[in-house]
């Protein structure tokens, strides 16, 4: 038997505690823990691209919306039956995923970057223009979306179906990461060229990560309008983007338990400081230079270092081939 | 649609084009040279216009005004590629892209903290307050003096990159950097010095915006939106991409504005056309870029590359 | 005591007074975007409301208050975040501001949900005040659509025959522009949407001159106003063209303009130029204490102070009663915007004022030239079934 290290067993601990949470704490509490939970199944989400993939998106705010409006729109016409929803938010993410990923890829670096924010620009606009459901001001939602008998309606269902998808998502990703797929990936961030002499079609790899990563992303928005009861066009803003990348980054790229880590921060972090100062945003925006500078091992970094202090049985680098 | 219109028009749309150049220009080269991808130029662009905003208010000269604002380019793009730039040169974008994102909150709050979240005043300058005639048509002189800041700062990259001795490293240094730093340059200084003068033109291009726009925190984030647009279909590190690019997004912009919704009337009801045409015109620097991209993805104009 | 002890009991005693602020009888959460482009009129609201209670003696129907204030950063998802804090955790006695509509719309379903009081200070969106309205949800400012008709009205009343409308391509914008048609019958030569944020309107204003309008109405808030409006004066139309607008030249955008929006009308419910009765009490209040002059954003949070002290007189301690109570409240409030209540949807009936903008003893500032509408209620009130 291994012993477990920090670097699993913190996060570990934390999500035992996220599970206990909605049965301890007042309803507020539960809502914010919800929405710190989306955040992580997005920044998961984008992690596949960014993180093993990367390809560093700028747009990924673009599926959280299209998650968001195959909620509303549905329930606009009355339709609040979630397979239906899942089943337009898994078409609309995919399809625009897969054409905008396949003309995304055949650029790379900064052009990347530009390309998926003005797909994801594009679409804000789109969606501003719409006046007859609700243009800048959103759209309400009456109906929350139903499973069965399941009623994503109050924020403690939200919060269990958030804490269950990032849950599987979060074991998913563990296994992906040393799975073929997830090693070409990983291969292909770090070398495409190697990956392409060993006969890999990296781009084919690239693109079914993009397209997951974008219906994953679509399922986070799908759990974020029913919490809010809403859907609004400001979710597919540029800097909710920039803050999915922030949370990946700071959360540590490409680690398994990083997106969880990095959204709990960046929004723990935004609400602490907006209780100290209302100028909250020119420490907030200086943390994030500090991350930056300091390098994008982020939080799961962190605590790998801590590892590092507990001895081990066994050799750390076979250890360390499990993370 | 007169002539005269269509007149009026295109010179918005050159006068839009170049002060998008003046804030491409920095971008293109700092991209081109360092490999750094600069989030914060908006916000040297925003400095520049409060420096402009601060100086001529109190002294109630433009010519001070906008020497403040060059100033204030110069040492905080000095300052910045000292403070974080330059440590980030030689890591991954996506650093440059968060390190520069965080610098853009701060600097947002930072005005807001100093000035408040009200747009400050800033007035024209005497002499060019009034409007020129233009067969019937009326066009505000001031317009006229951003058009020939843009152009003479054009003609004057022009020069420096192709005749000068500067210019010869800045070429080398955006098809090799490392090859110009075996030889024995300076590269440092050399990323310092280019850094800040791109600042420097940022700065420039606020100021020559802050008298027709409000002066105000987070005014630098839409329009380096559209900077990043002009790179990257000029081409990355090409400043004569860059001016060509500028020109193209600055009349594709404004001609497409006017004309879309009229041209869409022709096709369609009214009601339809006046819902989809301005949203049409919104995405239609976005769509160019993804039509360019995806045919061209080195860019129209690209720099020379070894 | 030594110091090390009288450091601890001191920073205990600190500590204390973060935990728990000195017992109140009410809270009240006031939210209103704090940060980001629109601070200004947050901050306004915040200064107004807290004057409002500051007169009162730092009471409300005779109970003291505690005010909890939040950024919702204009983000309709932060917007329901605060709202379920205010009413889960905080368990406030009323919410305050709410902010822009789409920030309102996002905070409404457990408002309404909870039944807790909320009073807008910044929005009154059409649907709220039709289909989706609400007994505990209430709008002391306007129905958004109120200016607008006014300066169609306005129009209609000048006799301008051909006028040319402009507002950004986002549902305020369309419904500004809806308004101002709901009361103008003459010729509309064009509706011209831009896009939301745009910081220059060179294409457009040309195409406006080429169309040689009789007025020109524009709906254009915060910096896009401030642009709008230089760039327009600055291309030598003011003075050619009249210009009216709602809600582009207004206390917070006034002091970056100046001399440039000379000889605009502007459609309000309240401006530092109204002579209403306390209304001078009131600009001197709020100037001698923040060295500005207050907005309509200002004039409506303290307002909304003072209609809140009445609500809670009446209701004394009982909190189910608050609602009918600040509904009883808005007739008896004397608004330094003058005649007010609340119409049968929560939504204010008032005057609506035409503004131009001169300039009085070295001084930029809007003065009234009329009454478009007087005691003028929305049009959507007959959508809503209470």
């Amino acid at each position: 038997m291994t012993t477990i290290r920090p670097s699993t067993l913190i996060p570990l601990l934390l999500l035992a505690a996220l599970a206990v949470l909605p049965f301890a704490a007042e309803s507020y509490y539960t809502a914010f823990f919800a929405r710190v939970l989306i955040y992580a199944v997005a920044a998961s989400a984008l992690n596949l691209a960014l993180g093993m993939g990367g390809m560093v998106s700028l747009g990924h705010a673009l599926f959280l919306g299209l998650g968001m409006y195959s909620v509303a729109l549905p329930a606009h016409f009355g339709i609040d039956d979630g397979w239906l929803q899942l089943a337009l938010c898994v078409a609309a993410c995919g399809l625009v995923g897969l054409v905008t990923g396949a003309i995304s890829l055949r650029t790379s670096g900064i052009a990347f970057i530009m390309i998926t924010l003005a797909f994801a620009q594009m679409g804000y606009f789109l969606v501003v223009s719409l006046k007859q459901f609700g243009g800048d001001d959103g759209l309400p939602i009456a109906g929350a979306s139903r499973f069965f008998g399941l009623e994503l309606a109050s924020a403690e269902a939200v919060y269990g179906a958030a804490f269950c998808l990032l849950l599987a998502l979060t074991a998913w990703v563990a296994r992906l990461r040393v799975s073929p797929f997830g090693m070409t990936l990983r291969a292909g961030r770090q070398n495409a060229r190697r990956v392409a002499s060993v006969g890999l079609a990296l781009p084919r790899y690239q693109l079914a990560a993009y397209v997951l990563s974008a219906v994953l992303c679509g399922l986070a928005g799908m759990l974020l309008a029913n919490l809010n009861a809403y859907a609004s066009p400001s979710s597919m803003s540029w800097m909710v983007s920039g803050e999915l990348i922030v949370m990946v980054v700071l959360g540590g790229m490409g680690s398994v338990f990083g997106p969880l880590l990095g959204a709990l921060a960046f929004l723990g972090i935004e609400e602490l400081l907006k209780g100290l100062t209302e100028h909250w945003m020119a420490i907030f925006g200086l943390l994030i230079l500090a991350v930056a500078l300091l390098g994008k091992s982020g939080i799961a970094g962190l605590l790998a270092r801590l590892d590092a202090r507990v001895p081990a049985r066994r050799s750390p680098r076979l250890a360390e081939g499990r993370a | 649609m007169s002539a005269s219109l269509l007149i009026a028009q295109l010179l918005n749309g050159l006068q839009y084009g170049v002060l998008l150049f003046l804030l491409a220009a920095g971008l293109t080269l700092v991209f081109g040279i360092m490999s750094f991808v600069n989030l914060a130029h908006g916000s040297l662009y925003m400095l520049g216009a409060y420096a402009l905003a601060v100086v001529s208010g109190a002294t109630g000269s433009f010519a001070l005004g906008v020497a403040a604002a060059l100033a204030t380019g110069i040492v905080v793009g000095a300052l910045l590629e000292w403070a974080a730039a330059s440590r980030l040169y030689r890591r991954d974008h996506l650093d440059h892209v968060l390190a520069t994102f965080g610098l853009v909150l701060f600097f947002n709050e930072l005005t807001r903290m100093v000035w408040g979240p009200q747009p400050l005043f800033v007035a024209l300058p005497e002499a060019l307050s009034g409007t020129v005639e233009l067969m019937g048509f009326f066009y505000p002189a001031y317009r006229f003096l951003i058009i020939a800041v843009g152009l003479a700062v054009a003609l004057g990259s022009a020069w420096l990159i192709h005749r000068t001795r500067l210019g010869m490293l800045i070429r080398a240094g955006s098809v090799n950097p490392q090859m110009v730093g075996a030889l024995g340059v300076n590269i440092r200084l050399l990323n310092a010095l280019l850094f800040a003068l791109g600042a420097a033109l940022a700065a420039l291009a606020g100021a020559m915006a802050g008298p027709i726009l409000s002066v105000q925190s987070g005014m630098g984030e839409p329009v380096l939106i559209t900077a990043l647009v002009v790179i990257v279909i000029g081409g990355i590190g090409s400043v004569s991409g860059a001016f060509y690019a500028a020109l193209i997004v600055g009349l594709t912009d404004t001609l497409g504005r006017t004309y879309l919704p009229l041209l869409m009337r022709e096709f369609a009801s009214r009601e339809i056309a006046s819902a989809a045409g301005p949203a049409l015109a919104s995405m239609l620097i976005y769509l160019l870029m993804a039509v360019v991209l995806a045919l061209r993805p080195q860019g129209l104009f690209p720099a020379h590359r070894g | 005591m030594n110091s090390i002890g009288k450091t601890t009991a001191v920073a205990l005693g600190a500590a204390l007074m973060l935990a728990g602020p000195a017992r109140a009888d009410l809270t009240i959460g006031f939210s209103a975007p704090l940060s980001g482009p629109v601070a200004a009129v947050g901050q306004d609201q915040y200064d107004g409301f807290m004057l409002g209670i500051e007169t009162l003696g730092g009471k409300l129907g005779g109970q003291k208050v505690t005010v909890l204030r939040e950024d919702d950063q204009l983000k309709p998802e932060l917007g329901n975040q605060i709202a379920r804090k205010f009413v889960d955790h905080d368990k406030v006695d009323a919410v305050v501001g709410l902010g822009f509509s789409n920030v309102l719309m996002a905070s409404l379903p457990r408002l309404v949900e909870s039944g807790t009081v909320a009073i807008a200070t910044n929005a009154g969106p059409s649907v709220l005040a039709g289909a989706r309205c609400a007994s505990n949800v209430f709008s002391v400012a306007w129905q958004n659509d109120g200016s607008a008709e006014a300066m169609g009205k306005y129009a209609q009343d000048a006799g301008y025959k051909r006028v040319y409308l402009m507002a950004p391509n986002y549902q305020a914008g369309k419904d500004f522009i809806g308004g101002f048609k709901r009361f103008y019958r003459g010729e509309i030569l064009d509706e011209v949407y831009t896009a939301v944020g745009q910081p220059d309107y060179s294409a457009e204003i040309a195409q406006l001159q080429a169309a040689d309008p009789e007025a020109v109405f524009v709906f254009y808030p915060g910096g896009m106003g401030v642009n709008f409006v230089k760039q327009f004066s600055q291309a030598g139309l003011a003075g050619r063209i009249p210009l009216l607008s709602a809600f582009t030249v207004d206390g917070t955008t006034l002091p970056s303009l100046r001399e440039a929006a000379l000889g605009t009308v502007s459609g309000a419910m309240w401006d530092v130029g109204l002579d209403t009765p306390g209304n001078a009490e009131f600009i001197a209040a709020f100037t001698a204490k923040y060295g500005r002059a207050p907005s309509a954003y200002a004039a409506v949070a303290y307002d909304a102070a003072r209609l809140l002290d009445l609500a809670f007189a009446r209701a004394g301690g009982d909190r189910t009663a608050l609602a009918a109570a600040v509904k009883a409240a808005g007739a008896e409030l004397k608004s330094v915007r003058g005649p007010f209540h609340f119409g049968s949807n929560n939504m204010p009936v008032q005057n609506y004022y035409a503004f131009e903008t001169v300039k009085q003893g070295g001084k930029v500032t809007p003065r009234k030239i009329g009454t478009p509408l007087a005691g003028h209620a929305d049009a959507y009130a007959a959508q809503c079934a209470m």
